[in-house]
């Protein structure tokens, strides 16, 4: 197993290596860079003055060379400045990783603990009124724009009832590292987790209602109830360790899924996450920034892979021994 | 009677199919005694398996219709609810599984599957449950009980599987064991073992078993009395001595002329199949139109199972008139014979 989880993580070198030759070029075709971005909406920097600054920069070096430089900074936690921040890329992101992680993790946890449960029920009672409801909503949250629930949340929670902070990660009076702190960054969670779980539970809770149903007529499950299992064991022993296999392989694959979905929910709530920085990002040109953040998702959907592997290893004895 | 394990009483199991039920069991009566072996056999399809599984009320309630009686200990286990019958399941009824490499959760370690029986049933500590899984994986042959025990299914072989859920069955020293062909899906070889293994086991422990099979070499072998079934319904049941030396019913003949054996020259191939349960004719007799060489004035309209010697019962009045193709090859007298 650990010779596996070694072996696995050698295996995203090369993976890595690539994605980062192919965002460096991506980022290359882009129209205008760093200096035209910069000076958007100056007139007055001529354009002999802009060559100037492109060739102090280096960005008129072969590509082999503004590679090498570029990675190996990249490499050492330096992304370069962001021009329109005026501050070093990293500095730029390092609050808001953390507070996207947070938001993902909060996301996918709760986004579990509706989804077994409501996949358990429709899965068992097939047919039953229950299971009705949560195919019904199953439809409604598929159908749902995360925008628009989103925008729903936060004008009904957070203004009309005013319940939780409509923005931000925690209030700034909050001294940093007391209870009431991690309990107001907490708060401010609550809206964009909701609005992205109980939208995201619907392919999980479909996923594992239609496992539940083809794993209870398996002949092991007769031989459980042969024994004299009772039915909820049955279930939740028997059918639901089968039936979450595929789920569990799927989380790493979810975590990629997050962080596509941070973009909505984080501009919605101007939370103050890599979502939100990626989207102004792109619409100011800050491309320094804007090429950071997709080797950062690139190289989460990446690990996520990797994980999935593992975990899929964990789970499943058969592969195990494989 | 005192001795009498389980009773069967006109059991009639009715599946629902494109929203009508259909009988795959229909009206089977059968009794089993205290450390008796009885065989059922028939072709695929026949509703042996269905007949099974409506004992230890293993079929889907939403979709299964289960008629008749079922006494085991007085207690009538169709009327039974679940939890009532999972203290039954296990303990003295237990079932071993047609096919073992689908019949083992893929993801549990065997000695924890083997454990849970006695989970479920057994007040013992958990020390006491291991050692007792152990000691059932040597009793059914498994001499490397303690590294089978941490294995995965997947890991052991067909053979090893079977042992395995026999060994399951056996944990809580059952009164009655159902084994619904418990052979089929394992090597010739292995096949001889695993059923000597049975045969071993029935005699120290005693219990009744209903054994289910197509392979009447196997019913010659281990059974007591065997019943041949078609088409959901009991066609003959008689001691095996007396089935295999007076066969009556056409169908029994059929099969035991489709065996193998010395001085037989010609094989004989029952033609067609059992039809499926949504297709079966309800009156007349089922397996009229698998001997087409027997005319039409000769079959029974709604033929019953009737008691033709003590102990010997054949669901036919005109089996005196019945032949098979082969025995009448080269008998010029006549020869109505132009079945393919
Ligand atoms: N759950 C079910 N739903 C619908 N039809 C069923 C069901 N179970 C069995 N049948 C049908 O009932 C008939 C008898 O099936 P059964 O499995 O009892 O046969 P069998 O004698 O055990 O055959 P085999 O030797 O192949 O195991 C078949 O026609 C089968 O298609
Ligand atoms: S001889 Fe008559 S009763 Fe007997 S099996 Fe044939 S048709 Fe049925
Ligand atoms: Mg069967």
């Amino acid at each position: 197993m650990i010779a596996f989880i070694i072996k696995r993580t050698f295996l995203m070198i090369p993976q890595l290596l690539l994605l980062s030759v192919l965002i460096f070029f991506l980022a290359k075709q882009m129209p205008g860079d760093a200096v035209t971005g910069a000076f958007m909406g100056k007139p007055n920097v001529s354009a002999e003055q802009m060559e100037k600054i492109r060739q102090q920069h280096g960005l008129n070096d072969p590509w082999i060379v503004q590679y090498g430089r570029w990675i190996g900074d990249a490499i050492r936690g330096d992304f370069g400045q962001s021009f329109v921040h005026k501050q070093p890329v990293t500095q730029l992101l390092a609050g808001r990783i953390e507070n996207t992680i947070w938001l993902s993790l909060a996301t996918l946890i709760v986004t579990y603990l509706l989804a077994i449960p409501l996949g358990l029920i429709a899965g068992r009672w097939t047919g039953g009124f229950a299971d009705q409801l949560i195919v019904t909503y199953n439809y409604v949250s598929f159908a749902t724009p995360v925008f628009v629930f989103a925008l729903l949340m936060l004008y009904v929670f957070g203004f009309v009832l005013d319940w939780f902070p409509s923005g931000g990660s925690v209030d700034i009076r909050m001294e940093e590292g007391s209870m009431e702190y991690m309990g107001d960054k907490l708060k401010h969670l609550v809206l964009p987790v909701l609005s992205g779980s109980l939208l995201l539970t619907y392919s999980t809770v479909q996923y594992l209602r239609n496992e539940i149903i083809e794993t209870k007529v398996k002949d092991f499950v007769k031989t459980a109830r042969a024994k004299g299992v009772p039915e909820n064991v049955v279930y939740n022993r028997h059918i639901l360790r089968h039936s979450m296999l595929p789920i569990a392989a799927f989380l790493g694959y979810e975590i990629t899924g997050l962080i596509a979905g941070s973009v909505f929910i984080e501009t919605i709530f101007s939370y103050p996450g890599l979502g939100r920085l990626f989207i102004d990002s792109i619409m100011a040109r800050d491309f320094t920034v804007v090429t950071a953040l997709v080797l950062i998702s690139g190289a989460a959907v990446i690990v996520g892979t990797m994980l999935s592997d593992i975990i899929l290893r964990i789970v499943d004895p058969r592969i195990r021994l494989g | 009677m005192e001795d009498n394990l389980l009773t069967i009483h006109k059991l009639r199991t009715s599946f629902l199919i494109d929203g009508e039920f259909h009988r795959a069991v229909d009206g089977v009566s059968l009794t089993i005694h205290r450390n008796e072996v009885v065989a059922i056999v028939g072709e695929s399809g026949c509703g042996k398996s269905a007949l099974a599984l409506s004992i230890m009320g293993l079929h889907p309630k939403e979709r299964t219709r289960i008629e008749g009686s079922v006494e085991f200990q007085g207690q009538n286990l169709l009327q039974l609810s679940t939890a009532k019958l999972n203290q039954i399941r296990g303990k003295q009824l237990a079932m071993i599984f047609q096919d073992p490499m689908t019949a083992l959760h893929p993801l549990l370690t065997v000695g924890r599957q083997i454990k849970e029986v006695m989970d479920v049933h057994l007040p013992l500590s958990t020390k006491e449950k291991k050692q007792r899984v152990l000691q059932l994986l040597e009793q059914v042959g498994i001499q490397t009980s303690a590294q089978v025990y941490q294995h995965y299914p997947h890991e052991l072989s067909g053979g090893m599987r079977q042992r395995v859920l026999i060994a399951m069955a056996l944990a809580c020293d059952p009164v009655l064991l159902i084994a619904d062909e418990p052979t089929t899906a394992l090597d010739v070889t292995i096949q001889a073992q695993i059923m000597e293994l049975m045969k071993e086991l029935q005699q120290q422990s005693q219990a009744g078993i209903l054994l289910i099979t197509h392979d009447l070499g196997v019913v010659a072998e281990m059974a007591d009395r065997v019943a041949v079934m078609y088409a959901g319904e009991i066609v003959e049941l008689a001691t095996v001595h007396e089935l295999f030396h007076h066969p009556l019913h056409p169908y029994t003949r059929s099969l035991l002329h489709s065996l193998p054996s010395g001085q037989q020259q010609k094989l004989h191939v029952i033609d067609g199949m059992v039809p499926a349960i949504e297709r079966l004719k309800r009156s007349g007799c089922r397996f009229a139109p698998r001997i087409p060489w027997i005319s039409n004035e000769l079959h029974e309209d709604d033929p019953v199972l009737r008691e033709i010697a003590p102990g010997h019962y054949v669901r036919c009045t005109c089996h005196q008139h019945f032949y098979l193709p082969a025995d009448r090859i080269g008998d010029e007298t006549d020869a109505p014979f132009t079945a393919t």
